[in-house]
């Protein structure tokens, strides 16, 4: 698992490269924790995620709601169809904000 | 938590920590930083926890239970840093190996959890299983944390319900059930907007514990297909969601996947029922595998014969003892948190006479798991129905021990009912009681004890009933000695499928009488997944072993059979909006209200004469709107299942008001049911024509 944290403007992107599951899940959480402390919107993007387990889904929501309650706003930028659909079957999905591209993503703070 | 002085691991081996666990709960429970592990067996030497990482052949380590760990038969422990999601556990049992004592442990052999939340090893619908793998049902951990968001069963009162059974595959496997995820939780799902509209607010689940497809399964001797275990009455384990039956199984996500469905359902206003199987295990008789309760308390789970063998009063090779003290606990913990974890709203209990059996076998006037169910704190609102018989020859229908709270699959209704619409000499009497929930059976408990069916998934489709005289069960490979012959079918003239105009519009009328009586009927109405647009099975009363087209809904029916499906909505509709169909309480045929007539009335083809002859096979229903809480419409019925046509001289409607035809089977569609407010009032309202084989139900306005 890979973490790249960019910054444009008052926007931040969190790239995350790998799979999110019971092992990465704790790291990951604790290498985008700074950003999350200082920002108040932020990008989360999946491109890169081919795999998200029970504890992968339980940690973004975690998070995502974390986040929300600080008035923060997360988008999460380009997941995949296939966890995409994971995400509908699980019931987690309806929960986040998604957007499939950058445009969108911004358009979403707005 | 960390800070708790006895939180830290004493014992170490091969590079994994643990200590000392709870005894309670049973199972593997996730502590921070490790799981707690804790099982029962009365009669073991000693036991080992086996731990693998998900999917490998080997374990990873197997740790023994130090003596000192064991509290009374209980032996508990906590390993630390585990990942939840990459775990798989089991058991090795020390012990004897006396069968004539009852005693089966094999140390050689991993058994799994009997309080197992997830079970791996089957994880995608008929994916080929490693056939060589140690340890084939592998116990796993469940997150238990989920976001219901105020969410709760919904204690829909039972008068008020209306169960739709199905099997959580066969509703959409089918290619042209068009969903996303073919044969799933995720699948029915995408079906809800469907449910809704039929007007059902029930779904009732086949069994969705974890069971092995696989289990007996062979080809066909002649066509080559595979028959498999597809009904799944045959538990692995009674906590675990069959994984098989999630679109996420194979990412071990099935719990979340369930309980979004039961959450989604619940917004629509649909309860969720489970048909759960503790009459038996997969386990089957001394012949068959150890998977897990055989190999940790052969003694204590199975009744066994005094030689050691197993009774079999379940049909399926053993018996699971329920009433002994500890298996009781584990069906009461296993329903409670069915309830509670996957806000379930009811159970439907597969031969449950055998829970009211002793140790031995022999049935008991008060039996404990029974009087537990009834009075639990935590299911006091769950619907609990019994299938009221068993395979040891116990039929309860009307005398289950209920406790005031059991309700059960009316048997009776389902015979009479069928018996009456064929034509059958001498039901006239019998009917005028199913009609009313069958006072005659429940007369202490109220009507709502009776769940009304006329087909369930065993036996003939309602389609089939009015195709079929005899079963044709061949695809099973059985030479069709297996399922019913007691049937009551009738095929209408012709074996089998017909291109007849006049057979079919003779089913359909057939179909149409037997939806009515049920939707007439007081009680809970059950219908089965597909009989509402006219599924066929070709004549296969027993399709246990059929995971295809047979067995399968086909969504084209929708558009093929419009006019039943119209009916058989409009039918439904019609006995949600009228409250005097649904009471909870019996009739009493006397005026209670002051409305200057009894509740309920019985007239034959002469108003005030039913004629209960043997040679009758007609009555007519008059109940009195005022009586209903809200008040409602007067509802006039007349059944008539004679060959020719026949007149009903029709009660006086009242003043002011006038009887207006709201259902009339003889006619085609759109004729043959009217909304309300469509509703054609009578010319004639002294008299009536009731086609032959027909039923047509009249309404007056409320006063």
């Amino acid at each position: 698992m890979n973490v790249v944290i960019t910054e444009v403007g008052d926007v931040s992107t969190i790239r995350l490269d790998g799979s999110i599951d019971g092992k990465t899940a704790p790291l990951v959480r604790e290498q985008i924790a700074p950003t999350l402390e200082k920002a108040s919107k932020v990008i989360l993007d999946m491109t890169k995620v081919n795999y998200l387990s029970s504890a992968g889904l339980r940690l973004l929501l975690l998070v995502y709601r974390e986040f929300a309650a600080k008035k923060g706003k997360l988008v999460l930028l380009n997941v995949s169809p296939e966890i995409q659909s994971v995400m509908s079957h699980t019931g987690f999905l309806s929960f986040f904000t998604l957007a499939g591209s950058d445009v969108e993503a911004m358009g979403a703070f707005a | 938590m960390e800070s708790r002085i006895d939180y830290y691991p004493t014992h170490e081996h091969e590079g994994f920590k643990f200590r000392r666990g709870r005894t309670l709960p049973f199972g593997a429970t996730m502590v921070p930083n490790g799981v707690n592990f804790s099982v029962f067996s009365s009669a073991a030497t000693a036991c080992t926890l086996v731990l693998f990482r998900k999917h490998e052949p080997e374990p990873m380590v197997e740790i023994e239970f130090p003596q000192e760990f064991r509290i009374g038969d209980v032996y508990s422990m906590i390993v630390f840093d585990l990942d939840y999601e990459e775990l798989e556990y089991g058991f090795r049992f020390d012990g004897p190996w006396e069968p004539a004592w009852g005693h089966r442990f094999d140390k050689s052999k991993i058994v799994g959890d009997p309080y197992a939340k997830v079970i791996g090893g089957r994880d995608v619908w008929r994916a080929e299983p490693d056939w060589n793998d140690m340890y084939g049902h592998r116990s796993r951990l469940a997150f238990d944390d989920f976001d219901w968001e105020g969410d709760r069963p919904l204690e829909t009162p039972s008068k008020d319900l209306v169960v739709y059974e199905m099997h959580v595959r066969g509703f959409t496997a089918s290619p042209t059930s068009g969903v996303s995820a073919p044969g799933t939780f995720a699948g029915i799902r995408e079906k809800i907007p469907y449910l809704k509209d039929l007007g059902i607010n029930c779904i009732e689940l086949l069994p969705i514990f974890e069971f092995d497809e696989w289990e007996n399964s062979r080809r066909h001797p002649e066509t080559g297909e595979w028959l498999l275990n597809y009904w799944g009455y045959s538990t692995l384990g009674f906590f675990a969601p069959k994984a098989g039956f999630a679109a996420t199984g194979r990412f071990g996500m099935q719990v979340d996947e369930l309980k979004t469905l039961i959450k989604d359902l619940h917004k629509a206003g649909i309860e969720v029922i489970l048909d759960v199987v503790f009459n038996h295990t997969a386990e089957g008789d001394h012949r068959g595998p150890t998977i897990s309760y055989r190999g940790i308390d052969n003694r204590t789970y199975y009744m066994l014969t005094p030689e050691g063998y197993y009774y079999n009063f379940s049909g399926c090779g053993n018996t699971l003892n329920c009433n002994h003290p500890v298996v009781r606990n584990m069906v009461l913990d296993c329903l409670r948190y069915w309830a509670s974890e996957y806000h379930v709203d009811g159970f439907r209990f597969d031969l449950a006479s055998i829970l009211g059996r002793d140790q031995n076998g022999a049935p008991l006037a008060n039996p404990p798991l029974l009087e537990s169910l009834a009075y639990d704190p935590v299911l006091s609102k769950c619907k609990l129905i019994a299938e009221a018989w068993d395979a040891g020859g116990l039929y309860q229908v009307g005398s289950f021990p209920a406790y005031g709270r059991w309700a059960e699959w009316n048997g009776k209704y389902r015979d009479c009912i069928r018996k009456f619409i064929k034509g059958e000499m001498a039901q006239v009497g019998e009917m005028a009681q199913r009609i009313q929930g069958s006072p005659d059976l429940y007369y202490y408990r109220g009507p709502t004890a009776s769940t009304n069916f006329i087909t369930a998934h065993d036996g003939f489709t309602l389609w089939d009933l009015y195709s079929y005289n005899w079963k044709h069960n061949e695809a099973n490979g059985e030479n069709n000695n297996d399922g019913s012959n007691d049937n009551d079918s009738w095929n209408a003239g012709w074996e089998g499928e017909s291109t007849d105009p006049e057979t079919n519009a003779l089913r359909r009328k057939l179909v149409k009488n037997a939806m009515c009586l049920l939707m007439l009927s007081r009680g809970i109405p059950m219908i089965v997944m597909g009989d509402e647009m006219g599924r066929t099975q070709n004549g296969n009363n027993n399709a246990y072993c059929h995971d295809n087209e047979l067995a399968w809904l086909d969504w084209t029916m929708v558009d093929r059979n419009t006019e039943l499906l119209q009916f058989i909505k409009g039918v439904i509709r019609f006995r949600r909006e009228h409250p005097v169909l649904r009471g909870d309480r019996f009739f009493e045929h006397r005026d209670v209200v002051g409305s200057g007539r009894p509740d309920i009335r019985f007239h034959g083809t002469q108003a005030f004469w039913a004629d209960y002859s043997a040679g009758s096979r007609c009555l007519a229903v008059e109940l009195c709107g005022e009586h209903a809480t809200p008040r409602d419409d007067a509802i006039y019925f007349a059944m008539n299942m004679h060959w020719d046509g026949l007149p009903f001289q029709l009660p006086y409607a009242g003043d002011g008001r006038s009887w207006k035809v709201a259902i009339n089977t003889s006619m085609p569609s759109p004729h043959d049911i009217y909304e309300k407010s469509q509703a054609p009032r009578l010319e004639n309202q002294g008299e009536i024509i009731v086609g032959p084989r027909s039923i047509m139900v009249l309404i007056a306005d409320r006063l």
